[in-house]
């Protein structure tokens, strides 16, 4: 099975391994995985990464959260038991609301920031309990890994990846 | 060149480091023992919280008559514990979040612990109120919860609901932010980890990251969208914290300079613990070349921009107080009744240690020097704490009506509470620096070759 084999090529340098990702990609291999020790900007793009949405999540959770406060200050202020509170105009939702923007905001916040976290989580599978999935511990210190399937041309790919600069390369049975 | 510094820029990082000669650093207080002096920290520290976990079940057990409040003075030390624990809170996310937005470099060797400094001073603030509600089982109270009283809700109209919401707000995000940040590094601790459990205990605080090149991705765009919520929290946080006062009745609380000048306090006294905190922990950990003389400086010019805000705000509310010609105004805590009557120590100790002290900084050999910034960084701690005294003991001991005029002295209970939320503070703070990688060491790998002291010889052709 050819398929399962892939190549791990090792990289001790941020520039150097995103020049490698541009001839590997230049070269028209598909380059499986890239693990990383720290963000190395421009990667995602050199990779051909769609950009992340993680943003757009967090705007919809933030109109969710002011929708939220709206609803609850109306329930609970005016629709459901409205008191004279230091004078303070109970009569409609309107009148009271300037006594409420804190509360818009806070939610819209809170509504925002944890259910975005909440979704990058479960979209990158990262979470308690989770194992690792990085294939070597050198990866999370100074070594950047890039992961490439093996379609019968292992020579080929490996003297490639010599060519850019890999400080190591293991080709390895994934399964 | 991606990587290139103006060459004026001193570096940040000091030293011939590699990529792993961080990692070694960073991973260094963790994998080896505690000295002797951490341990004596621990324990002092350890001592005073349980002293004040005496005190606090003694109020609650005998009731709030323990401490020294009366019919006039309802608020007193408990109230400025918690201001000054919340404000102390606001450097870590003006660090973490405002410095992200502005691109600045030196953060990212301070800003893992001036956010611990945050949750930690966040968990000390929330004690206060909830113990001066004398019945803290009772706590749930504040959040509108059905329940049955009949359908009484809580009183969204009222600034002490608002700060309910904006204090839990702001510790829940403050705290996945710092967690989001801690991943990478968490995982590389348990990369390297030999002992089982420590593996295991790293695995599952790493949540198990692997850095892909999405995570990544994400990661950096969460971090961004986090800062750029977390930065208008801050604000808000301390604004609502100053409406408690501002939105009352009283002769020297009804102001509306306070927001912007409470927030300007809290920058101001936040970035003061943090500069007391790492002055120690620098040289307990060895980081001397992460946490370097221009972190010290830079942190420094913060506080001479808020100490000055802060200044501005204090003399707006004397001059007001005196233009009004009410002689109610004339007893609120920045007067000439306040700078005359029985509380002047605590009007003076306020302008000396508040004011005077830090325009010592204006000098750089000063603002540059370790031991210096040590010392008015705790000046500045001791004056913030008589600013919300001030603003409270001494506005509330002289009503409107004289027969009532009163004055306030704390009972052992107050300064063992008190003295109890300093050494939990420190419990916590000295726990994280022996188990968590304390600086943010993937970020601080990404300006090694920008910042870093021997790549920017290299690229300035100085070689060695």
């Amino acid at each position: 099975m050819s398929s399962s084999k892939v190549i791990h090529a090792f990289y001790n340098d941020d520039e150097v391994v995103l020049d490698a990702i541009k001839k590997v990609k230049a070269a028209n291999h598909h380059i499986e995985e890239v693990f990383c020790p720290f963000p190395v900007h421009g990667l995602d793009k050199a990779m051909g990464l769609a950009p992340t949405r993680m943003a757009i999540t967090a705007f919809m959770f933030g109109i969710t959260g002011l929708g939220v406060a709206i609803w609850l200050t109306y329930y609970t202020m005016i629709g459901n038991w409205p008191q004279d509170i230091g004078g303070k105009p109970s009569f409609s939702w309107g009148e009271n609301m300037p006594a409420f923007v804190p509360i818009m905001f806070e939610l819209t916040v809170f509504f925002a920031a944890h259910l975005m976290v909440i979704t990058f989580y479960m979209r990158s599978r990262i979470w308690p309990f989770k194992k690792a999935e990085n294939p070597d511990p050198r990866t999370t210190d100074d070594h950047f890994l890039m992961e490439i399937p093996v379609h019968d041309n292992e020579k080929e790919l490996t003297s490639l990846l010599k060519e850019t600069g890999a400080v190591e390369i293991n080709v390895v049975d994934k399964h | 060149m991606s990587h290139y510094e103006a060459p004026i820029r001193e570096p940040l990082v000091l030293g011939h480091k590699s990529y792993h000669d961080i990692t070694e650093d960073i991973a260094r207080p963790i994998e080896g023992k505690a000295n002797k002096n951490w341990y004596i920290a621990f324990y002092i520290s350890l001592a005073a919280m349980l002293w004040g976990f005496g005190c606090i079940f003694y109020t609650i057990g005998t009731g709030i008559g323990v401490w020294g409040l009366n019919k006039n003075i309802g608020w007193a030390w408990d109230i400025t514990n918690f201001v000054w624990w919340v404000g102390i809170g606001h450097a870590g996310t003006l660090i973490s979040a405002v410095l992200l937005l502005f691109r600045q470099k030196w953060r990212m060797a301070i800003n893992r612990s001036a956010e611990a400094m945050t949750i930690f001073a966040v968990f000390q603030a929330g004690l206060f109120p909830i113990i001066h509600m004398g019945r803290p089982w009772n706590g749930y109270w504040v959040l509108p919860v059905p329940n049955q009283f009949g359908s009484l809700w809580v009183n969204f109209n009222s600034p002490l609901l608002w700060d309910v919401f904006a204090i839990s707000t702001y510790l829940s995000v403050s705290l996945v932010f710092w967690w989001t940040g801690l991943l990478p590094d968490f995982a590389m601790i348990r990369d390297r980890a030999v002992k089982p459990f420590q593996k295991k205990i790293y695995s599952l605080l790493s949540f198990g990251w692997s850095g892909r090149a999405k995570d990544w991705q994400r990661f950096e765009e969460v971090s961004l969208v986090l800062a750029g919520l977390a930065t208008p929290l801050v604000l808000s946080v301390h604004t609502i914290v100053s409406m408690d006062f501002a939105t009352s009745i009283n002769p020297g609380w009804h102001s509306t300079i306070f927001p912007p000048y409470f927030v300007a306090g809290a920058i101001f006294s936040g970035f003061a613990m943090v500069q007391t905190l790492l002055g120690i922990m620098r040289k307990v950990t060895n980081l001397e070349d992460y946490i370097t003389r221009l972190h010290v400086e830079y942190m420094n010019i913060v506080i001479i921009l808020t100490g000055g805000i802060v200044a501005v705000a204090y003399a707006t509310e004397f001059f007001i107080a005196w233009y009004t010609g009410s002689q109610y105004e004339d007893y609120t805590y920045l007067s000439i009744g306040a700078a005359t009557g029985p509380y002047a120590w605590a009007f003076y100790s306020l302008l000396f240690f508040n004011i005077l002290t830090p325009q010592l900084l204006w000098f750089k050999k000063i603002r540059r020097s370790f031991m210096w910034s040590f010392i008015i960084s705790i000046a500045i701690n001791i004056g913030m704490w008589f600013e919300r005294f001030d603003i409270i003991a001494i506005v509330l001991s002289k009503g409107h009506l004289p027969s009532t005029w009163w004055r306030f002295e704390p009972t052992f209970v107050d300064v063992g509470i008190f003295i109890g939320t300093i050494g939990f503070f420190f419990v916590l703070f000295l726990l994280y620096a022996r188990t968590f990688p304390v600086i943010a060491q993937a970020e601080v790998k990404t300006i090694l070759k920008s910042s870093g002291e021997s790549y920017k010889k290299l690229r300035d052709g100085k070689h060695e």
